[in-house]
């Protein structure tokens, strides 16, 4: 086949095909035997060292032929004549897909995100994993704020899901307050948590504001760590009250003075009522987020964070006052985490500081950064991909991170500035289209 | 490096008794560097004046002490528009935009280029929009008459799209418009926080012939027409000789020379500060010619 090719396509070097190809898999068998021809199992006698050598020869000859297959497809590709491509029709068309992905996908998804626990297949299992994304897309949009409106690189925006889930698992120990009048506050704890990093970080951009969130994050961690007596360290907090459901509660056994919700609809008790009542409650906090963000955009200080993210200088210019833009977009994007924290840790009725590592922080970044930063849609099919993907992928094992990453890189290949990134703009000139350019310049007309 | 500090004999700038914006011993040092060494000159309400010089001659460094984004070491900076004084050099950065309405624009163009030619105009009345939409909280839930606020917004944005001729591209991305379209809109939108004073930084900067000449006439249409003043840096002798009723001359940091275009002209300090500093030399008449076409309106080639 491949000397056939050869004949076919001319100008494409083979040796030189050849030798890419033997180098890269060179690589591949230094790494292959290390990391897949050894492997250590358990003898009666103690452990000893198992050899795969057919395991090395498979992941060498798959490197060689993909190298191969690659270098093949670029020169061939560079051996044509360049192909006109028109720039101008093609960014039309991406922008129609994403127009309609963006208006008829939308409400088809909300459809099916509401009837999910009614559906045959919906069992325990599916609706606690939906659960567990909706968590996730509500925080993508909550950084989607931050990162996607603002430009403002958040690396510790698990600091205020934090703050949010602590608040009210504090507030239900101290002050016996229920879940319904925590929400609120374990909002606003966030908010002012989010204006309290963003003092600090407001002349800093880019990297160095990553630098010093990122900081931020972990300094959040290793106080509730740390602080034994008031948030139980590593024995996180635990008994965390359930909420209720109009005051009904979704127990057994309803406490003095109140009824369960089987009881007041004439049910029969069951544990799926208070997993699709939690799900239904974190669909609604998703939703009100994404409404939000929606709305605001269109609002001055949307735009202002828009601009903001363009060009700093260029705001102060125009009188925009760039502190309160940018504490306004932390305060915002940390009350929502809030609001998510506090529901994670109703849903868990157990917190530790190990559900706040870097590594969600670094998660919720990939999804608004794979979903396309600003695009609400996106950044909600980022969230089912990366965290519905890494639930299907459990099969997996210990390959699981692998197939994760594998995702990650074949989506910023395929689409480097993430799944849908048109943006549209916030107000229309000419709905309808624009009308044909005038001819004459309109200054001369307005000068004497 | 000589400080030339002569006056000049007369003066005959229009409306130098009543000043809109008066630059008193304005002084910038960065470190041991003296960008700017104690600049007096008054801008005028009505009247374009144009600030020239030399490449590092602190015509930008000048600019940003007015617009706030420096603050001068020395020197005072008042603004007297709209019945009130305001003194520059105490302000925050974006407040001389917000509340003394000193508009700008930048060497290099600063766009919002991911936002649309309308939202950039938009943005510039940020302020106006943010007290409509009760900073946020009424204009989330639609009340407080926002959204006529913004369909105004959307009116003088439309006014001025009309004057720069680009209301045909007003939903596109200001990032793809070509570079003469992106100078006019940054104009636009300057023009859009309703300025009292307009400061334009190299505005004919990569225009050709014919776009330039469209930018003189929009230029003394927004002075005659708005009654506003405006303060222009400018390379290109041309434009300034033939639009500015004001020449200040920068050279190393001080004024050199300040008065109408034709004292600036034939001003010595200034054709010297243009060729170099030597006096003994007598200039080689072809060059003297050269300058002398080149500072004159009637000669200029390609309009």
């Amino acid at each position: 086949m491949m000397n056939q090719s050869n004949n076919n396509t001319s100008g494409i070097d083979f040796t030189a095909l050849l030798k890419e190809s033997g180098i890269a898999s060179l690589v591949a068998l230094g790494l292959a035997i290390v990391l897949v021809g050894f492997k250590t199992v358990d003898t009666p006698t103690g452990m000893d060292i198992a050899t795969r050598w057919v395991w090395v020869l498979v992941a060498v000859a798959s490197v060689f032929v993909g190298r191969m297959l690659f270098a093949f497809r670029r020169e061939s590709k560079a051996s044509r004549a360049p192909v006109h491509v028109d720039l101008e029709a093609k960014e039309k068309r991406s922008a129609i897909i994403v127009n309609r992905f963006s208006t008829i996908g939308g409400p088809i998804f909300i459809g099916f995100a509401l009837v999910l626990p009614f559906m045959p297949f919906a069992d325990r299992y599916v609706v606690d994993v939906a659960t567990y994304v909706l968590i996730y897309v509500m925080l993508g949009w909550g950084l989607n704020i931050v990162v996607g409106l603002a430009g403002l690189l958040d690396l510790g925006y698990v600091a205020f899901y934090a703050v949010g889930a602590y608040s009210y698992a504090l507030f239900a120990a101290y002050f016996d307050l229920s879940f319904w009048v925590c929400l609120p506050l374990a909002g606003l704890c966030a908010a002012g948590f989010g204006v309290l990093l963003g003092f600090p970080v407001l002349r800093l951009r880019g990297d160095y504001l990553a630098i010093v969130t990122l900081g931020f994050g972990e300094i959040i961690r290793v106080i509730l760590l740390n602080w034994y007596e008031f948030t139980g360290g590593p024995d996180g907090l635990s008994g965390i009250p359930r909420p209720s459901f109009f005051g009904l509660e979704l127990k057994r056994t309803a406490s003095d003075g109140s009824q369960t919700f089987a009881q007041f609809f004439n049910l029969d008790y069951s544990t799926m009522h208070r997993l699709i009542f939690l799900y239904y409650l974190i669909l609604i906090l998703a939703l009100l987020t994404n409404f939000f963000t929606i709305r605001i955009r269109k609002m001055p200080i949307g735009r202002a964070w828009e601009a903001l993210r363009e060009d700093e200088i260029a705001c102060r210019s125009l009188g925009i006052n760039p502190t309160n833009t940018k504490l306004t977009a932390f305060a915002l994007g940390a009350m929502f985490a809030g609001f998510a924290g506090s529901f994670f840790a109703t849903r868990q009725a157990f917190i530790s500081p190990e559900s706040f590592t870097f590594i969600e922080s670094a998660v919720i970044l990939a999804i608004v950064v794979l979903g396309g930063m600003g695009s609400q849609v996106g950044v909600a099919i980022a969230a089912v991909l990366l965290i519905g993907g890494t639930e299907l992928f459990r099969g997996l094992e210990e390959f699981r991170m692998l197939a994760f990453g594998g995702l990650m890189v074949a989506i910023m290949v395929w689409k480097p500035r993430g799944l849908l990134a048109h943006r549209e703009p916030t107000i229309k000139l000419h709905p309808d289209g624009a009308p044909p350019p005038m001819k004459q310049a309109a200054t001369e007309g307005g000068v004497k | 490096m000589k400080k030339v500090s002569t006056t000049p004999p007369e003066l005959v700038i229009p409306s130098g008794a009543d000043p809109l914006l008066t630059v008193e011993h304005l002084t910038m040092r960065f470190g041991g560097l003296v960008a700017i060494d104690d600049v007096s000159f008054s801008a005028g309400k009505g009247e374009i004046t144009a600030i020239i010089g030399p490449n590092g001659a602190g015509k930008t460094t000048l600019f940003n002490c007015i617009t706030g984004f420096y603050t001068p070491t020395v020197g005072r900076l008042t603004l007297t528009a709209r019945g009130e004084e305001y003194l520059l050099e105490r302000m925050d950065g974006f407040r001389i935009a917000q509340k003394a309405h000193v508009a700008r624009t930048f060497q290099n163009i600063r766009l919002f280029s991911e936002m649309s030619v309308l939202e950039n105009l938009i943005v510039a009345q940020h302020n106006e929009l943010m007290r409509a939409s009760g900073f946020t909280v009424t204009g989330l839930f639609g009340f407080g008459g926002y959204r006529k606020k913004e369909k105004e917004a959307a009116e003088l944005a439309r006014y001025w799209l009309d004057k720069v001729n680009l209301t045909h591209l007003a939903d596109i991305n200001a990032g793809n418009l070509p570079y003469g379209d992106q100078r006019r809109l940054e104009i636009a939108r300057a023009m859009c926080i309703k300025p009292t004073i307009l400061c334009l930084d190299e505005p004919a900067a990569g225009l050709n012939p014919k776009e330039s000449s469209e930018l003189n006439k929009l230029l003394i249409y927004i002075k005659d027409e708005h009654d506003i003043g405006l303060l222009l840096i400018e390379h290109d002798m041309s434009v300034v000789m033939e639009i500015s009723d004001h020449v200040v001359v920068l050279d190393y940091g001080s004024k050199i020379s300040d008065g109408t275009p034709l004292y600036v002209r034939s001003d010595p300090n200034v054709i010297r500060a243009y060729l170099g500093e030597d006096e003994d030399e007598e200039l080689p008449p072809e060059v003297a010619a050269d300058i002398a076409k080149d500072f004159d309106p009637e000669n200029r080639e390609g309009v």
